[in-house]
This record gives C-alpha cells, sequence and structure tokens, in this order.
C-alpha cells in the first residue's frame, strides 16, 4: 500500500509523523512543485526581513524524509487527479499511483484584479520563492519605498520584514481599520498608533485602484481618491484562498470530491472520496465558536489536522474538532495575540466585553464573553499567559466564579476554581 | 513518562523551584553568579503563582498531545524521542509566541534580552531529577511515572 501526499507543509509534515508512528511499513511519497525541503512558511517574512538565514527555514531536521522512510518528489507539480484511477498526473507527463491520498495543497494568494498588478515588482507574499524574487528585485533595483495592499496578518509580516530592511512602507486597507479580522477598534487603532511611530504610513478606507509603471516596473500608486502615492515596490497580501487548482474546474463531477469554499472534510479529514484525505488550508472545518463550516487557514490547524488525517490513513481512528481562529503577530515589534470570537458583530448584546486598556504602556486586553463563557480574547503589549484564554475558550469553562479575576495583573492558573485548576495541574497533559 | 507533578496543599512558597530552576539553567551553576550577572537574561522555567496562603509551581506538563507542538512555526519546539519531553531548541526559536497563544496552562514564558526565545521546563535535561523537584523542602513537586500505559504516546 502507498500514501501518497501533495504537499509539504505543516499538514504534510503532521500526517507523516503520524502515519510514521503507526504504520512503518507503507510507502510514503511526497509531491511538492516547491524544490525545498520542508520549510516554515511563516519564517518567509523574517527571511526577507534577514532576520533568519535559509538554513533557518527548515522546519523539520534536515534527516526528516530518510528517518521517516518517505520518498519526496520535490519541485514537482500534481497536475491534476483520478479518482477512479487512484493516480496523481504530474506536471510534463508520468503519474503516481496511490491507495491513500492526502491534499495538502495549502492556500493560494488572492490578487485583485487592480490594473497594473502584472509589472514587475508587485509581488504576493507566501512563499520562499515570493521572499527570494523580492529580495533580488530590492537588490537589483534598488528599492527605496514599499506599498503593502491589505492590513492583515500578512501584511504585518510583509511590514516587519520591509521594515527590518529599512524600506519605507505605505499601507493601505480598504476597510475603515488595520487587522480588522482579528482585532477590534480599540485593538486596530491602538495597532495603527504603534505602526504609524515606528514610521508605517497607513491609509484606511481606500486601496491601490491602480498600480503604474514606468518601463514596466512599478513607479507609483493611485489610491481610490486619486493620491498618488510613489513606491518602488508593491506586496499584495489581501489573503489567501484555499488552493484547489488539482481538481478545478468542476472537482465533484471530476473526482467526486466535494468543495465549498474549502474541500470538505467529515471529522476524520476525509474528503467524500474514496480513500482520500485533505487537511490544512485547503480545507474548511468545523468553527467551534460560530459553529459553521469554513477554511481557518493557521497553522496549528494545519498541522493537527494532518495529524488526524495521517492517523487514520494508518487505520488508527482519530477525530478532528474544529477549532477557531487564532494568531499571535509581531505588530511593529509589540506583541500581540487574537483568539476566537473578538469583535462579535451578529447580536452584539448578547456579550458581554471585558477591556483592561493602559494607554501610557501601550497594553490592551480585551475578552468576549457569551453567557459567561469566554469565545474571544484580545492581548496587545502584554500577552503572557494568554494561552490560558485560549485553553478556556475551547473547554467552555463557565468562568463566573472567577470573572473578576480574568484582567487582572496576577491571573493565572490560581485564579481559576480549585477542581478545574487541580485537573489541570496534576493531570498527565491535555488533548485538543 | 515521568512528568513533575504539582501538590499545592504541600506548598509552602518559598519559591526555591524558581531559585534552583534558575541556577540549573546558568552557565555558572553557582547562585550568586547566575543571579548577578546572568539574570535578568536568564529566567525561572516554570511559572511561580500565588494568592494569599495558596502558591504553587507550574512547569510545562511534557502533553501527550501538546498545543505547543502544533502552534509552532520554526519546528523548534520537538518532542525529545529519548525522554518524550517536550523541548525547545531556542536557536531555532524565533519568539514568534504561538507557543504562549497555544499553552493552556501557561507555562511558556518569554524570553526577550538578547534573543528572543521561548523559554519552559526541559525537565533539566540529562538529569535524574528536575532541580525544581531536587530542592523542594516539601514535596509540593514531585518527579513520577503515573501515565497509564495505554495513554503513552506510541
Amino acid at each position: 500500500m502507498r500514501h501518497v501526499i501533495i504537499g509539504n507543509s505543516a499538514a504534510a509534515v503532521g500526517a507523516i509523523e503520524a502515519i510514521r508512528q503507526h504504520d512503518t511499513e507503507n510507502g510514503i511519497t511526497v509531491i511538492s512543485d516547491e524544490p525545498h525541503h520542508t520549510y516554515s512558511r511563516p519564517l518567509v517574512c523574517h527571511l526577507l526581513g534577514e532576520l533568519v538565514t535559509e538554513d533557518q527555514m527548515a522546519y523539520r531536521p534536515a534527516d526528516f524524509y530518510d528517518r521517516h522512510q518517505v520518498e519526496t518528489m520535490l519541485g514537482v507539480r500534481a497536475t491534476g487527479l483520478d479518482t477512479q484511477a487512484r493516480t496523481v498526473a504530474l506536471a510534463g507527463g508520468g503519474s503516481v499511483a496511490y491507495d491513500r491520498l492526502l491534499i495538502a495543497t495549502g492556500g493560494k494568494p488572492f490578487v485583485p484584479p487592480t490594473p497594473g498588478v502584472d509589472l514587475e515588482g508587485v509581488f504576493t507574499f507566501t512563499t520562499w520563492e515570493d521572499a527570494r524574487d523580492i529580495n533580488r528585485y530590492i537588490e537589483d533595483q534598488e528599492v527605496g519605498s514599499a506599498m503593502v495592499i491589505g492590513g492583515g496578518l500578512i501584511g504585518m509580516k510583509a511590514i516587519k520584514a520591509l521594515t527590518a530592511r529599512s524600506i519605507p512602507v505605505t499601507l493601505v486597507e480598504l476597510a475603515d481599520r488595520i487587522l480588522s479580522i482579528s482585532f477590534d477598534r480599540t485593538a486596530s487603532k491602538l495597532s495603527e498608533g504603534i505602526l504609524r511611530r515606528a514610521g508605517t504610513e497607513i491609509y484606511t478606507g481606500t486601496t491601490a485602484k491602480e498600480i503604474v509603471g514606468k518601463d514596466g516596473r512599478v513607479d507609483h500608486a493611485i489610491l481610490q481618491d486619486g493620491s498618488k502615492i510613489p513606491c518602488d515596490l508593491v506586496i499584495v497580501a489581501i489573503g489567501v484562498r484555499p488552493n484547489l487548482d488539482l481538481i478545478l474546474p468542476e472537482p465533484e463531477k471530476k473526482t467526486g470530491i466535494r468543495v465549498n469554499r474549502g474541500i470538505i472534510v467529515d471529522e476524520h479529514m476525509r474528503t467524500s472520496a474514496a480513500d482520500v484525505y485533505a487537511a490544512g488550508d485547503c480545507v474548511e472545518t468545523h468553527d467551534l465558536l460560530l459553529g459553521a463550516s469554513r477554511p481557518i487557514a493557521i497553522w496549528p490547524h494545519a498541522t493537527r489536522q494532518g495529524h488526524v488525517a495521517g492517523s487514520n490513513m494508518a487505520d488508527v481512528e482519530k477525530t478532528y474538532q474544529g477549532g477557531f481562529p487564532m494568531n499571535s503577530v509581531d505588530v511593529g515589534g509589540v506583541p500581540t495575540i487574537s483568539v476566537g470570537l473578538t469583535d462579535p458583530r451578529e447580536n452584539p448584546e448578547e456579550y458581554e466585553i471585558m477591556e483592561k486598556y493602559d494607554r501610557d504602556a501601550l497594553t490592551y486586553r480585551r475578552l468576549v464573553l457569551h453567557h459567561n463563557r469566554m469565545v474571544g480574547a484580545i492581548c496587545v503589549g502584554d500577552i503572557d499567559r494568554a494561552g490560558i484564554y485560549t485553553g478556556l475558550i475551547r473547554e467552555r469553562v463557565d468562568v463566573r466564579p472567577f470573572k473578576e479575576h480574568l484582567l487582572s495583573g496576577s491571573f493565572g492558573l490560581i485564579s481559576l476554581p480549585k477542581e478545574y485548576r487541580k485537573h489541570m495541574v496534576v493531570g498527565d497533559g491535555i488533548v485538543v | 513518562m515521568k512528568r513533575i507533578y504539582v501538590n499545592e496543599e504541600y506548598c509552602i512558597g518559598c519559591r526555591l523551584c524558581e531559585v534552583h530552576c534558575l541556577v540549573q539553567h546558568s552557565q555558572s551553576k553557582k547562585i550568586i553568579k547566575a543571579y548577578k550577572e546572568e539574570a535578568p537574561a536568564l529566567m525561572p522555567r516554570l511559572v511561580f503563582e500565588e494568592d494569599g496562603p495558596l502558591s504553587f509551581a507550574m512547569p510545562c506538563r511534557h502533553c501527550v498531545d501538546a498545543p505547543c507542538l502544533d502552534a509552532c512555526i520554526t519546528g523548534a519546539m520537538h518532542r525529545d524521542h529519548e525522554s518524550e519531553a517536550v523541548l525547545c531548541d531556542e536557536d531555532k526559536c524565533v519568539g514568534c509566541w504561538m507557543c504562549v497563544m497555544a499553552c493552556p496552562y501557561g507555562a511558556i514564558q518569554r524570553s526577550v534580552i538578547g534573543h528572543k526565545a521561548a523559554s519552559k521546563c526541559d525537565l533539566c535535561y540529562g538529569e535524574e531529577i528536575p532541580a525544581c523537584v531536587a530542592h523542594c523542602p516539601n514535596e509540593a513537586l514531585t518527579f513520577e511515572d503515573r501515565t497509564p500505559a495505554s495513554e503513552e504516546a506510541s
């Protein structure tokens, strides 16, 4: 029997490790269009910012594939899937047969059809290749200023990298505030202030309606109000979508794999096609807080889903119960963490908000409660022990007995009810 | 595997666990030098909590199914094959604090002086008994193997 995995990042590695926990006999083949040993995509911002070297990009040690007996086909693009014949078609001809398949193709940056996005000097920013291309462009063209389109998480990372390279950045964000998906207004405005003080120009409520070139290269951008912003480089950081290239168009008709916004999977990470699993940023899963299925493209979920898929591929049953968004992001040198539903917009009257804002220390904490259970948390500046909030959200703990301590400076496990604390403190560990 | 267990009823709040943790992870391994020369860049790898008469130390649980391992973007956080401990390769860590966000025990701290890295219990790797346990005067911290065989990570 052969396990075939398309993709080579968090979900793929999670799956490889899980398969090999239970199955040391059957072959594993990893197919990836990227030529690299498994690397950390979130680190491409550190790489571009010259904060890590290329050697530090490896997500697993150099002997990872050998130790896990994995046959790699790196730099090889999977172009199609035949779920009847159970084969994966490869670019340049040829195919690989599978008995169990994992689709872990990740996300794909979304680029709007703005005039000028095909100019030289316009980049997306998710892969090692992107970082290399941008780096080369910065050096060859002596880039003196940059524009980042999109004030979300990738935008923050792009700003971090460019700022580390001493390249002044103009950020444009279509919403009326940055980080509008993961933060509330106060945290967004605080973050804008932090970035501005660190030298970033920010325009909200607008975007580039055109990128204008000179000799085929980016020269300036024109915002919706007609103002002209000079820039030598543009990074499009609007977001990622599930990468479904392998099975599009008409995935269900062609492969029997049901797709909504992402690939639809059950709690075993199985798709609707026999022996085909999917995990990571290409899938949609149950959002534990919203009670609906949607893509939540974050690293921890990809690893976990890969692990669950891998276990099931090796015939050891594991289930994935779902998750919720969470992220830890550096904003202009200030650490921030956001977890869960931080700014409920539907039926806001059902939620209780607790906040602590220290304008001098530039720290902010906001907790969102629904019927005395935490559903969201934001920490800006002061992020220590934020994971305790994550645990309370995941475990749906009734916080009434210790609500008044949630925002106190000494908040910790000591604030929790004795029984819950003892269960945690003496326990062997937890299962997420 | 052997883990550190916490009994808050026995903790007298002396904080010797913190002191000896810090010394054990110092260059000099000498208490005065460690505190005078190596701190504050050096910090205890467990969290000490105190509220009136109640106190306890909270070292990493080395979870069977550890959320920090899923969350780590660099691969710095890893499970040691021999000891099964969850360890952080601090050279590899870039201080993204995904583990701080993920750990429901709040047992991972930020070391931010010099190279930013996650700071956590390593069970005093290589020592027979972790320093905090060895120096706890009242057995509020113990080092035991309580895991039923069925729950061991296979």
